[in-house]
């Protein structure tokens, strides 16, 4: 918390977090596959000075319902030259993916963002997915989250395979290279093994920034091991400090700074003007909806409230920062950026302008240490 | 006008922007030699081809940095981005130039990269090509978790039923599919995104998540030159990368590859043929043969024509002097071994080292250098801006390409003499479009959008 602001994202999927968001009258349903949709939405993220959008993925239909996506890392860099400073944190798979892919992609995203690249390493843990590749039954969920783990760490050790000054362009001895520069991560695991080195020149932030949900033990630990974001859900201040406290205990006991980890709350908001007009909209939009609501820490209410209760739980120690949920997109988003930042710019509670032009630089994280230099 | 089964066009010719590959070819040491890897160099070239009105821009790929005895390979360019993502951000920088992405067959699975490309193309409103490819090799294997290889017999037969599946997976949602309709709650067809293919390789069922995109189906690139590769390539492709760039060859490969795709039921306007060619353009012919010539020494360092000479001897060369003459002894049987990640003739030892020597012979005596030097020349067309665009014209116009795909030596601004002197020639010919007058890669090559679904349907492949 060496801010003295909460970090701020916003996740971006669809129409928004709520099933029948797409329904909505201030949804623009028809333009989800439209680029320039997800263009104004960067922008507008980005007008709001937040640290990052989060762009959700999977292998299969997001529901029944709706079941149409773009792939989230393209996504992700059709915007990047559209925005000059947002982070830009995509999903992108573990578990019927290669990691070498994976890790040129998102390392790409780097490079195209200038810095600005995230990913959000997802399991694909449904049957559905599964039969998408037909080359494996679904695992157990603690293997799958192994696996995740796994991946994490050798697409970590890829992007640390070419030393910052790998290339030489040595007149003199004609090499382009230094070999002794290049890595081969030779990492053998339980899922699969990788020789290395990336094809990839190393990523403009070293290590493009790694945000993991948190969802059990299993995940917990992973995160702590090898994220530099958690994506927390908590009921609660208490119990999100309960997490935070738990992540930095097991980033310590794997030789981890733990100040070097940002422990984000998940919140769903439904906004608008007042209570209970916020209240009104939302439960329209549960009448449309023909699936059950998810539960989750929802918000629903004016942005006033929403700025109190980030306040309450920031400086309460409780976490480093928010992931907002937009439950109707743009709508929610319109109403962060408009009504939610300037109150908290207000109090003091969010920054008035970038000062970094990196993702790890809004996050007040260090850009890491070549894993394979000797110097 | 009579109507005939070929009619006759007026000469089209159509364009491609290359970007610079990871070889020797690629001269790094110029001082305008710029970076390789970031998002800039991509940037100028696109919109370089772009302005001049160019069909598509293409990346290429290797999965491995390339190796010469064992340990990687320092002097050529090397690393370069995931394709696709690159594209994805080049469709933010560019509003009509195709935009065409290589990706193996071999270490991808069909969902994951009909969904990128797919994505693609949306993201640039109609503009995506893949280009596919095979790889033959376990060592590139080792950095894939289903990093197994085919024999070589089944490469083909593996990436067919890739693109069939591909296909099968971009047909999956009508175009009329997403609905989006709030009112009745429905947002897509019911069967939208539905697929099934089952066949030796692949079993894959379920829902794909990206609707039919704004050109029907992502153009399709090829490049296999091998008899299997040319079947593929005539059953599958909208454009072929041929490697057959000269007028004699390229008529060769283009009659044989037009014959080909007839016999798989498609007509010789389904595909386009574009060799990848080089243009030096100079003020005068001199100028340019003078350009050339520089241009050639500068690929091949001293060290990079010992590099060039061990690929062929199959054994350490350092001690020769690349000024002296060639090796008087005779290459190891399988050198072949020594450099990985290159895209190799397939020629044996001994027979490239008599043809060197043959080489350096009748020139009286050339160096190991100036052998290399002699035979690396790729050089397509070399000349003033007129006799470049003069000869580009009877190429197409005599059927030994639909175009031409520019592979230019510079990173990035190797195509900026070709853009501003060759294609206003061509433009004012009236053999090469003027202004862009579609909004689609399959517009841009006058190819068809291919109907939903059609021609390739299980029940309609004639077994």
């Amino acid at each position: 918390m060496t801010t003295g602001h909460p970090h701020l994202g916003v996740a971006l999927d669809g129409a928004g977090r709520h099933p029948a968001a797409w329904r909505s009258p201030h949804a623009r349903p028809a333009d989800l596959f439209d680029p320039h949709y997800w263009v104004a939405l960067a922008r507008t993220a980005e007008r709001g000075l937040l640290d990052f959008i989060r762009l959700d993925d999977s292998l299969g239909p997001p529901s029944a319902r709706l079941p149409g996506r773009l792939d989230a890392v393209s996504v992700a860099a059709r915007v990047a030259p559209t925005t000059a400073s947002i982070g830009l944190i995509p999903a992108a798979t573990t578990t019927h993916t290669e990691p070498f892919h994976v890790s040129t992609a998102i390392a790409t995203l780097d490079h195209v963002g200038r810095g600005r690249a995230g990913w959000w390493p997802k399991p694909s843990r449904t049957l559905a997915e599964a039969r998408h590749f037909g080359r494996k039954p679904v695992a157990p969920d603690g293997e799958l989250t192994d696996e995740q783990g796994e991946f994490v760490d050798v697409v970590g050790r890829l992007w640390d395979s070419w030393e910052d000054d790998a290339i030489i362009r040595d007149m003199a001895t004609s090499r382009f290279l230094d070999r002794e520069k290049l890595h081969y991560v030779d990492f053998e695991g339980t899922y699969f093994d990788v020789r290395g080195p990336s094809i990839t020149p190393r990523p403009p932030q070293g290590r493009p920034v790694i945000g993991i949900t948190v969802d059990g033990p299993d995940t917990l630990e992973i995160a702590a091991r090898f994220a530099d974001v958690l994506f927390v859900d908590a009921s609660g201040p208490d119990e999100a400090r309960r997490l935070r406290d738990r992540a930095h205990a097991i980033a310590e006991g794997n030789d981890r700074d733990p100040a070097e980890l940002r422990v984000l709350a998940e919140i769903t908001v439904h906004l608008a003007e007042s209570e209970p007009q916020a209240r009104r909209q939302r439960a329209l939009l549960d009448a449309r909806s023909d699936v059950p609501v998810p539960d989750g820490l929802a918000f629903v209410g004016t942005a006033a409230v929403l700025a109190d209760r980030i306040a309450a739980w920031y400086t309460g120690n409780a976490v480093d920062g928010f992931t907002l949920v937009p439950g109707v997109l743009p709508w929610d988003l319109d109403r962060i950026v408009e009504d939610l930042v300037p109150i908290l710019r207000d109090h003091g509670l969010a920054r008035t302008a970038y000062t970094a032009d990196t993702l790890r630089g809004h996050l007040d994280l260090p850009r890491p240490a070549n894993r394979y230099a000797h110097t | 006008m009579p109507h005939s089964q070929h009619p006759r066009h007026r000469t089209r010719i159509h364009l491609a922007a290359h970007f610079p590959g990871v070889n020797s070819t690629t001269v790094w040491s110029d001082p305008h030699s710029g970076s390789q890897i970031d998002f800039a160099s991509f940037e100028h070239l696109a919109r370089t081809a772009e302005r001049g009105r160019f069909d598509f821009f293409f990346l290429a790929e290797g999965q491995r940095l390339r190796e010469h005895q064992g340990r990687i390979l320092e002097l050529d360019v090397a690393g370069r981005p995931d394709a696709l993502t690159v594209l994805a951000g080049l469709a933010a920088t560019t509003d009509r130039i195709g935009l065409a992405a290589t990706a193996t067959a071999t270490y991808n699975e069909p969902y994951e990269l009909a969904r990128r490309i797919a994505s693609l193309d949306h993201l640039s409103a109609g503009r995506a090509a893949w280009n596919v490819v095979t790889s033959p090799d376990a060592w590139t294997g080792e950095n894939f978790r289903r990093g197994g290889f085919l024999p070589r017999e089944e490469r083909y037969e593996r990436a067919a039923e890739f693109v069939e599946a591909t296909r099968t997976l971009w047909d999956s949602w009508a175009p009329d599919a997403h609905v989006a309709d709030r009112d009745t709650g429905v947002f897509a067809a019911a069967d939208a995104g539905r697929f099934a293919h089952h066949g030796r390789h692949f079993g894959i069922d379920g829902r794909f998540t990206v609707p039919r995109g704004p050109q029907g189906r992502p153009v399709l690139i090829q490049a296999g030159d091998s008899e299997d590769g040319r079947e593929f390539g005539a059953a599958y492709a909208d454009v072929i990368f041929s490697r057959h760039g000269h007028y004699d060859a390229g008529r060769a490969f283009y009659a044989d590859l037009k014959g080909r795709a007839a016999r798989h039921g498609r007509g010789p306007d389904e595909i386009r043929i574009l060799p990848a060619v080089t243009a030096v353009v100079g003020a005068t012919a001199e100028e340019a043969q003078e350009k050339a010539a520089w241009i050639r020494r500068q690929q091949v360092s001293p060290r990079n024509a010992i590099q060039s000479a061990e690929q062929v001897w199959g054994r350490d060369l350092s001690d020769l002097d690349p000024d002296g003459p060639l090796p008087d002894f005779d290459p190891v049987a399988d050198g072949a071994s020594i450099s990985r990640g290159r895209v190799r003739s397939g020629t044996d030892p001994l027979e490239t080292a008599r043809a060197w020597r043959e080489l350096a012979a009748a020139k009286g005596g050339l160096s190991l250098r100036e052998v290399v030097i002699e035979m690396a020349a790729h050089q397509t067309f070399i000349g003033t801006a007129e006799h470049i665009a003069d000869r580009m014209e009877v190429h197409v116009r005599d059927g030994a390409s639909d175009g031409f795909i520019l592979v230019p030596h510079l990173t990035p601004t190797g195509l900026d003499d070709f853009v501003d002197q060759v294609v206003p020639i061509l433009q004012e010919r009236g053999v090469f479009r003027a202004e862009y007058e579609g909004t689609t890669l399959r517009e841009h090559l006058n190819l068809p959008i291919p109907g939903p679904a059609a021609g390739h349907r299980h029940d309609d492949v004639a077994v």
